[in-house]
């Protein structure tokens, strides 16, 4: 079975890789400036492209810049006090595991279940689900992400949940944020890598609008390492040219029209509203909440969610300096930050982008993201194949 | 974050990762000098021309029942290659202290202590001492055991000593206990059940310690942080940098996916019948040629080398590009899309 060509995933061919990589030199070249700057707004975007080394792969000239794709990261903190404050009052909760260690304005949930709050980790809204069944007592879902997990709740919601399941919502809905994001002032961003995954569930055509709107390209992309390199030699050939069109680069999962049926769930349990992404600003239409015929499953409606009393201590002093917010607006990177990888680490975050495996401090911190300066030693280390001197080149810091 | 997440003990200081590194380093070793601030896998003590290798592992695990294996057997296992990771292949014996939980199943302690014997006599030693608590229900889970384990070498191999131009080889598919474990827990099914690989490797060990000559420099059994854990522990202390090409190490494909599917990298997950061993270069062939005749090494392979520059840091060859490689930190937990 292991040298099956067929279960060889063909999108993982470091020759075509390569040749991906010097075509995308090449482009950016020929557009002779620099930094062409292009956003992705998905955390598993940035979660491949760390995972692969792809960034030292990149031509110099190209930023490619992490939006707000971090679901965990754009959870706001009085969304993470609620799911505490329901905790607190002895309810059962269970969420996402990414979520366990997301600051809210005092502790996390993480600290609430060390005080003896009863905090489940879940896989899928489905474990949440058949634990509800195995008890009688209220059961509250914690649920988080984007479109891809709102569907799944959806479903759960639309699927006769018992009586005792109570969702407490703080999904998000992404094309709104593009919208805000390229309106930022100082946005330097030239065109889009848009979430394959969200995709499949809006289908591309979510994004005609979009661009007719802000005049920038949009290129649809999968997540293995030639999907990546493909769709950013595309997304910087439609800067090139100046082309304003969405372009489908991952059509084995992603259609004009998307998920219809998953569509129809998704806007039949929830009413999308304005609400505050954690760092980034108020986005319109960005929140997904449960609609009124589904009152009975809402934990906002079921429970007294009592807010002051989670706010017992001040917020740390050090949660002033964070930057998350304009990291994830692709204003800043983490080596801007006088905290990354000195008071916000991993294991003691301060800042919701350091929780998440998603979020982009947590990727940089992990995979020896320290600026510019490494990159660089990187790619020659690659040419020249030598040694890579990383710790010289760890102070050269303030990347861009 | 919050005081209670610094002052306080939390599950990720048990993961055998940087916080639990750290945690040693406060409050145990805070002015230690001399063998026990080694930090190996065992301590290594000198009487006459010889020396006594000490070593001693507690063992909880949920379920205490895993495939390929059970908590009998990975007691004995971990100790046992604690042992052979210090370059001590013939354990004089073991001791062995039980805690168990009221209520526990006398059947399943003869299952467990069955298991146990038969681990013992696959890796040629036995219980010498033992000692029996119990507690009352919920004061502990199930059961968790201790086992100390003593043996004399004529060489110690240290977990300190890789040097530039040494190859890393591992003994066999990484991952395999981890996986197995986290599937049961979590009730996933991927396939082909998922094993874990939990057995005494101080056959394995002899036999490459016997080919190699003093070619082993330094040796490491990958158990919780997974390999990236053990490199990183190597490297720190050799004073080393490690380039590991990802495509040569060995992940089985059930493995790989399940991996794969929750975000998770085999190289994080942990082992509890394979070891890290750093190899000279002139000694790695006959290594090499020794570990694939025995039955625990038939996939031994080398997946990287070691350099001067950088000391401390993990380089990753991903065939797409290079990066670290990071310390492994708390539990680990699945991505959630």
């Amino acid at each position: 079975m292991r040298n099956d060509p067929v279960r060889e995933l063909k999108f993982r061919d470091p020759a075509r890789a390569a040749a991906l990589a010097a075509k995308l030199q090449r482009t950016v070249t020929k557009i002779g400036r620099s930094p062409v700057s292009v956003m992705h707004v998905c955390g598993s975007h940035e979660q491949a492209i760390a995972r692969y080394g792809l960034r030292s792969a990149f031509p110099r000239d190209l930023h490619v810049i992490m939006g707000p794709g971090c679901p965990v990261c754009i959870t706001d903190q009085p969304e993470v006090d609620e799911a505490i404050a329901l905790a607190r009052q002895g309810i059962r909760i269970a969420t996402y595991g990414d979520m366990l260690r997301v600051p809210g304005s005092v502790a996390s949930l993480a600290d609430v279940q060390g005080e003896g709050a009863r905090v489940d980790v879940v896989y899928s809204v489905t474990q949440a689900l058949a634990m509800a069944r195995a008890s009688s007592e209220p059961f509250v879902f914690f649920a988080t992400g984007f479109e891809t997990t709102a569907v799944a709740t959806a479903a759960a919601i639309l699927g006769d949940p018992p009586k005792n399941f109570y969702v407490l919502s703080a999904h998000k809905y992404i094309p709104p944020v593009m919208e805000i994001v390229s309106e930022m002032p100082g946005s330097r961003v030239e065109g889009f890598l848009a979430a394959g995954h969200a995709a499949t569930i809006t289908g591309w055509g979510v994004f005609d609008e979009f661009v007719a709107r802000h005049e920038v390209p949009v290129v649809v992309a999968g997540f293995e390492p030639l999907d990546i390199l493909a769709a950013l030699v595309r997304l910087v050939e439609l800067v090139r040219d100046h082309s304003h069109t969405v372009e489908n680069l991952f059509p084995r999962c992603v259609t004009r029209e998307g998920n219809v049926a998953a569509q129809r769930q998704l806007w039949r349990v929830f009413r999308p509203i304005g609400g505050r992404w954690r760092g980034i600003a108020h986005v319109p239409n960005g929140n997904l909440r449960l609609r009124d015929e589904w009152a009975h499953v809402d934990a906002r409606r079921n429970f007294r969610i009592d807010l002051s009393a989670v706010w017992d201590g001040a917020p740390s002093l050090l949660s002033q300096h964070c930057v998350c917010g304009d990291i994830m607006a692709g204003v800043k990177s983490p080596t801007d930050c006088r905290l990354f990888g000195r008071e916000c680490l991993p294991e003691n975050p301060v800042g919701a982008c350091m929780v998440s495996t998603e979020g982009t401090c947590r990727i940089w911190h992990e995979y020896g993201i320290r600026g510019r300066g490494v990159e660089v030693e990187a790619r020659s280390a690659e040419v020249g194949g030598r040694a890579v001197d990383l710790t010289s080149s760890a102070s050269a810091g303030g990347g861009k | 974050m919050t005081l209670a997440a610094q002052t306080r003990i939390a599950m990720k200081h048990g993961a055998g990762g940087r916080s639990m590194r750290r945690l040693i380093e406060r409050v145990f070793l805070e002015g230690a000098t001399g063998i026990a601030a080694d930090m190996d896998d065992g301590a290594a003590i000198p009487i006459g021309d010889e020396w006594l290798i000490v070593t001693t592992d507690s063992h909880v695990i949920q379920p205490i029942v895993f495939p390929g294996g059970d908590i009998g057997r990975l007691s004995v296992a971990g100790t046992v290659n604690d042992l052979a990771m210090m370059g001590a292949t013939e354990p004089l014996g073991l001791t062995c202290a039980i805690v168990i939980e009221e209520g526990f199943a006398i059947e399943d302690l003869e299952r467990l202590q069955g298991s146990i014997r038969r681990t013992c006599e696959e890796a040629g030693t036995t219980i010498v001492a033992g000692d029996t608590k119990v507690m009352r229900r919920g004061e502990v889970d199930g059961v968790v055991i201790n086992t100390t384990g003593i043996a004399l070498a004529r060489r110690v191999v240290r977990d300190r000593g890789l040097q530039s131009g040494d190859a890393i080889v591992v003994t066999g598919t990484v991952g395999d206990h981890g996986m197995a474990v986290m599937a049961v827990r979590h009730e996933f099914r991927f396939g082909e059940p998922l094993q874990s690989d939990v057995a005494p490797l101080n056959g394995l060990i002899r036999a490459a310690m016997q080919a190699s000559g003093d070619g082993i420099t330094a040796m490491k059994d990958p158990t919780r942080g997974g390999v990236a854990s053990a490199l990183h522990e190597m490297a720190d202390k050799a004073g080393v940098s490690i380039l590991i090409r990802e495509g040569a190490v060995p992940v089985r494909e059930t493995v790989r996916a399940a991996a794969e599917l929750l975000g998770i990298d085999p190289l994080f997950i942990a082992n509890e019948g394979k070891a890290v061993i750093g190899v000279r270069p002139d000694r790695l062939e006959a290594v090499l040629t020794a570990l694939h005749r025995h039955p625990l090494g038939r996939d031994a392979a080398v997946i990287g080398t070691c350099q001067a520059t950088a000391p401390g840091t993990i380089m990753l060859d991903t065939g797409f590009g290079r990066r670290r490689l990071s310390e492994p930190d708390g539990e680990l937990l699945p991505r959630i899309c």
